[in-house]
């Protein structure tokens, strides 16, 4: 029998509700799906089309991004920018050969462990259904000014 | 600017990477040792090393030690969240002389070993992730935090018990303090109590004397029937606007004679007085309760005849005479405070019993909240402390549930911590005053503070019935003549397995607390956040109780959850002394995750300008591009994903930390 496809995710969450969530999950000692790797922003307003991009570009089969909910913005807004970005990028992704849905936003409030659990369960049992991403155009879409540091000194 | 060198001087960087134990709550499922390995594989890793508990003295020490020895120019800890010790590494990583945020914190306890079940996945993620944090930290760049001098000064919002006592204890340290208080007086709930549990010392007595100290106090501004409309700024720097509402009668002129309530065209008090919750009458130019604090009068527009008609003799105006203290057309006024720190102390609110129609609350009128009761039994109340049925008739039998709203998957599943204990102070105060049987149906008694469950004891002597059981149904349907015209309390008795009717003459409902209505609304002004069910969050449950996520922004009382008196003072104490250990210093340390602008790479297209949610980015017509007003950016980062350039960056954000670390996270060795 064939090994069960292990995606690899991204999850991209804002300092105020979604990461203080995620480090509640912990706290309460809630299991869930070992597959994301979680990257820390202050806001979900931080979050470019270009970074999510990226993460499809390096290897990632699904990003999940998180914000706090409508309103409860620690700046104001920044969640519905994140929104308003993700909506947009969700018609590109097609061109790229990426499915829409392995893109997702999620408002997730800082108390809400249990729906963090169940957001990032859920999440990795979708990518995992709908298999490994196979890029036909990796988008090159990483400002040059980082693409000459990143090959200079990193990959050298 | 950015790249790795920058910190370097040439040379190429040196990592260490120091994983913690966290005792058994790292290691115990993730394979450290093999961890420690794989990270000196990783590139221009100088060293790393693993310690049973990294932030405890000797692990500190082992860092400050290696740095010296390796001579590291970055630094990674993987351990617990960077919400609990990246403070505490960042300081170590300045003891050793390396700029504090030339280091990265790897949380593989919330994020990995405490949510995943098998060992391996652990240790793969954390392998993962300290690759990932090895990459990005390689573009960190050498930064001071921000500082800016901090403004004297502090708004506590909420004038209950909780405000009072940290505003006292403030304004006796030399503190400037505005209280506000959205209500006509201060006092909050408290104020309403005839007596308080477990001691029985009568609350106006221990109350009062606060509430007038506050008045009177030279450091201490009360801004009554206010409300806070705006806040912005940071900590240190907060402006606060506050809206102060007309009462009608001008507060600097009034001295408190009250002549005009006497002179008032209705002889008689005719409108429920909403402080009494509607049992007792007020007239239209009223002072909710004798004590209140500031002493003065206001008009409620709604009743008062002048508003209504505009023909009214104005017994008031000619009462205050020379005075001259009312004034019709007073209309609201914005005052707008500038301080450094602030205190939520908004209290709560009881749950709406009439949300449970199988107790009868607002269908059988001799069914009372435990609120109104309280009323009921304060001899300044509206019946002079006498508890009598709405026939006037004394109460021969009492029954006192305990519970409602609480403790309900369907309703709040949160124990109100204060209704066990002021039930049993009510059951003692009805049976002093009427005589009444008391019978008091509970579900588990909970007397956990100091003096409590002897309390308790004293009531089980004083002759009270105990009946433990969930009571299902109140009604007035009499099956026996005992019951005619009477109320039947139905339960299950779980002591004796039996169910039981119990005839009284007076249902009291002991109802729990909750959020108060508007909480999502103050949770928005202030900028913090609510946990379950609404209550206010604190920044940690355990090691920071009373501070918010938003640094310079406190809490105090029930508004962060249910809690009794003693508690709520003590938990305004605490507010008040971060509040003070804030505004004493004469500057803050402000996190430098600010934006700024590579000019070489802004094209003028001014996206960032209108993004901004502070109004942080101008556009320079001379030279063409955005700059930055630093002072005001808060870190967010929008300006930073919006500019097509790459122009506008975030320190500690920047493009080249995010990408490194993502890409770390996802390809490469191991
Ligand atoms: C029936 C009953 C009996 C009780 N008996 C006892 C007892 O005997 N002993 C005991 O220890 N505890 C008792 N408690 C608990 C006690 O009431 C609380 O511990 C205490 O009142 C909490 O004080 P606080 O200041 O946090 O909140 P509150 O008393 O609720 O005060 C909050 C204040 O903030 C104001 N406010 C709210 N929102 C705003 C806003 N947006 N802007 C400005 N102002 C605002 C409110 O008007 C109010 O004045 C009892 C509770 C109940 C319900
Ligand atoms: S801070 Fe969470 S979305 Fe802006």
């Amino acid at each position: 029998m064939d090994e069960q496809f292990e995606p690899k995710l991204i999850g991209i969450l804002c300092n105020w509700c979604s990461y203080m969530a995620a480090d509640l999950v912990g706290t309460s000692r809630i299991r869930y799906a070992p597959n994301i790797r979680i990257i820390r922003v202050m806001c979900s307003g931080r979050i470019e089309s270009q970074l999510i991009l990226w993460a499809f570009r390096s290897g990632a089969d699904g990003v999940l991004i998180g914000g706090c909910n409508p309103g409860d913005c620690h700046y104001q807004e920044g969640n519905y920018k994140a929104l308003r970005r993700v909506t947009l990028l969700k018609q590109m992704l097609p061109q790229f050969g990426i499915e829409p849905e392995r893109l997702r936003l999620d408002w997730i409030c800082a108390s809400c462990a249990e729906e963090m659990r169940k957001t990032v369960e859920g999440f990795t049992a979708q990518i995992r259904n709908l298999g490994p991403l196979r890029l036909q155009t990796p988008p090159l879409l990483k400002p040059i000014k980082i693409e000459m540091e990143v090959s200079r000194h990193v990959e050298a | 600017m950015s790249g790795f060198n920058s910190s370097t001087n040439g040379h190429p960087p040196r990592i260490g990477v120091f994983i913690c134990h966290c005792g058994t709550n790292i290691a115990g499922k993730v394979n450290v040792p093999e961890v420690v390995e794989f990270a000196r594989t990783l590139p221009f890793v100088a060293v790393a090393k693993e310690y049973k508990y990294m932030c405890s003295d000797p692990g500190q020490e082992m860092i400050k030690h290696d740095i010296q020895q390796y001579g590291l120019t970055r630094l990674l800890v993987a351990a617990c969240s960077p919400h609990i010790h990246e403070e505490t590494f960042r300081k170590v990583a300045s003891e050793a002389s390396i700029n504090p945020f030339l280091f990265q914190m790897v949380n593989i306890r919330e994020l990995v070993s405490w949510v995943t079940e098998d060992g391996h996945e652990a240790t793969e993620k954390a392998k993962a992730m300290i690759r990932a944090a090895a990459k990005r930290v390689l573009f960190h760049d050498e930064l001071e935090p921000k500082k800016y001098p901090v403004k004297p000064g502090v708004v506590v919002v909420g004038g209950g018990i909780a405000g009072i006592h940290a505003a006292l204890v403030m304004a006796d340290a030399g503190e400037r303090v505005y209280l506000v208080e959205r209500e006509p007086s201060i006092g909050g709930h408290m104020a309403m109590f005839d007596k308080t549990f477990p001691t029985l010392d009568c609350a106006a007595c221990i109350l009062t004397p606060k509430m007038t100290t506050v008045r009177r106090h030279p450091n201490i501004t009360v801004l009554s029937y206010s409300e806070v409309v705006e806040v912005s700024g940071f900590v240190g720097n907060f402006k606060v606007k506050v809206k102060k509402k007309p009462r009608y009668v001008v507060e600097e002129k009034c001295v408190g004679c009250y002549e005009c309530i006497e002179a008032c065209v209705f002889k008689e008090p005719r409108f429920p007085n909403e402080f009494d919750l509607g049992l007792g009458k007020r007239k239209p130019i009223y002072v909710p309760f004798p004590q209140a604090v500031p002493p003065v009068p206001m008009i409620d527009p709604e009743t008062c005849i002048q508003f209504r008609t505009g023909k009214c003799p104005k017994g008031c105006v000619n009462a205050c005479g020379d005075r001259d203290g009312i004034d019709f057309d007073q209309k609201d006024e914005i005052v707008e405070l500038e301080v450094g720190g602030i205190i939520v102390a908004t209290g709560f609110d009881t749950f709406d019993a009439s949300r449970l129609p199988y107790y009868g609350y607002g269908i059988y009128p001799n069914v009372y909240t435990g609120l109104e009761v309280e009323r009921l039994l304060n001899a300044s109340g509206p019946t002079g402390g006498e508890v009598l049925l709405r026939n006037g008739q004394k109460p021969q039998s009492v029954g006192i549930i305990h519970c409602v709203g609480s403790r309900d998957e369907n309703t709040n599943r949160w124990c109100s911590r204060v209704c066990c204990m002021y039930s049993l102070k009510l059951a003692h105060l009805m049976k002093e005053r009427t005589g009444a049987e008391v019978y008091n149906f509970y579900i588990d008694i909970r007397a956990p503070g100091k003096g409590y469950e002897e309390f308790y004891d004293r009531l089980l002597q004083e002759g009270v019935h105990f009946i433990r059981g969930k009571v299902a149904e109140v009604s007035d349907w009499a099956m026996t003549p005992d019951e005619e015209n009477r109320l039947v309390i139905r339960v299950e008795d779980t002591l004796i397995g039996m169910v039981r009717r119990i005839p009284v003459d007076m249902v009291i409902l002991s109802v729990g607390l909750e959020p108060q209505r508007d909480a999502q609304e103050v949770t928005k002004l202030f900028n913090i956040s609510c946990s379950t069910g609404n209550w206010f969050m604190e920044r940690h449950p355990k090691l920071a109780p009373v501070s918010t996520m938003s640094a310079g922004i406190y809490l105090a009382g029930a508004c962060q959850g249910p809690k009794d008196i003693p508690d709520t003072v003590a938990q305004a104490g605490a507010a008040a002394a971060e509040v003070l250990a804030l505004t004493h210093k004469s500057v803050i340390e402000v996190e430098p995750n600010t934006a700024f602008i590579d000019e070489r790479y802004c094209s003028g297209c001014q996206i960032c300008v209108g993004l901004c949610p502070y109004s942080a980015i101008y556009y320079d017509e001379e030279k063409k591009v955005a700059v930055l007003n630093e002072p005001l950016c808060l870190g967010c980062g929008v300006c930073a994903a919006a500019c097509p350039s790459g122009a506008a960056q975030q320190h500690l954000f920047q493009d080249e930390q995010l990408y490194a670390e993502i890409e770390g996270a996802l390809v490469g060795v191991g």
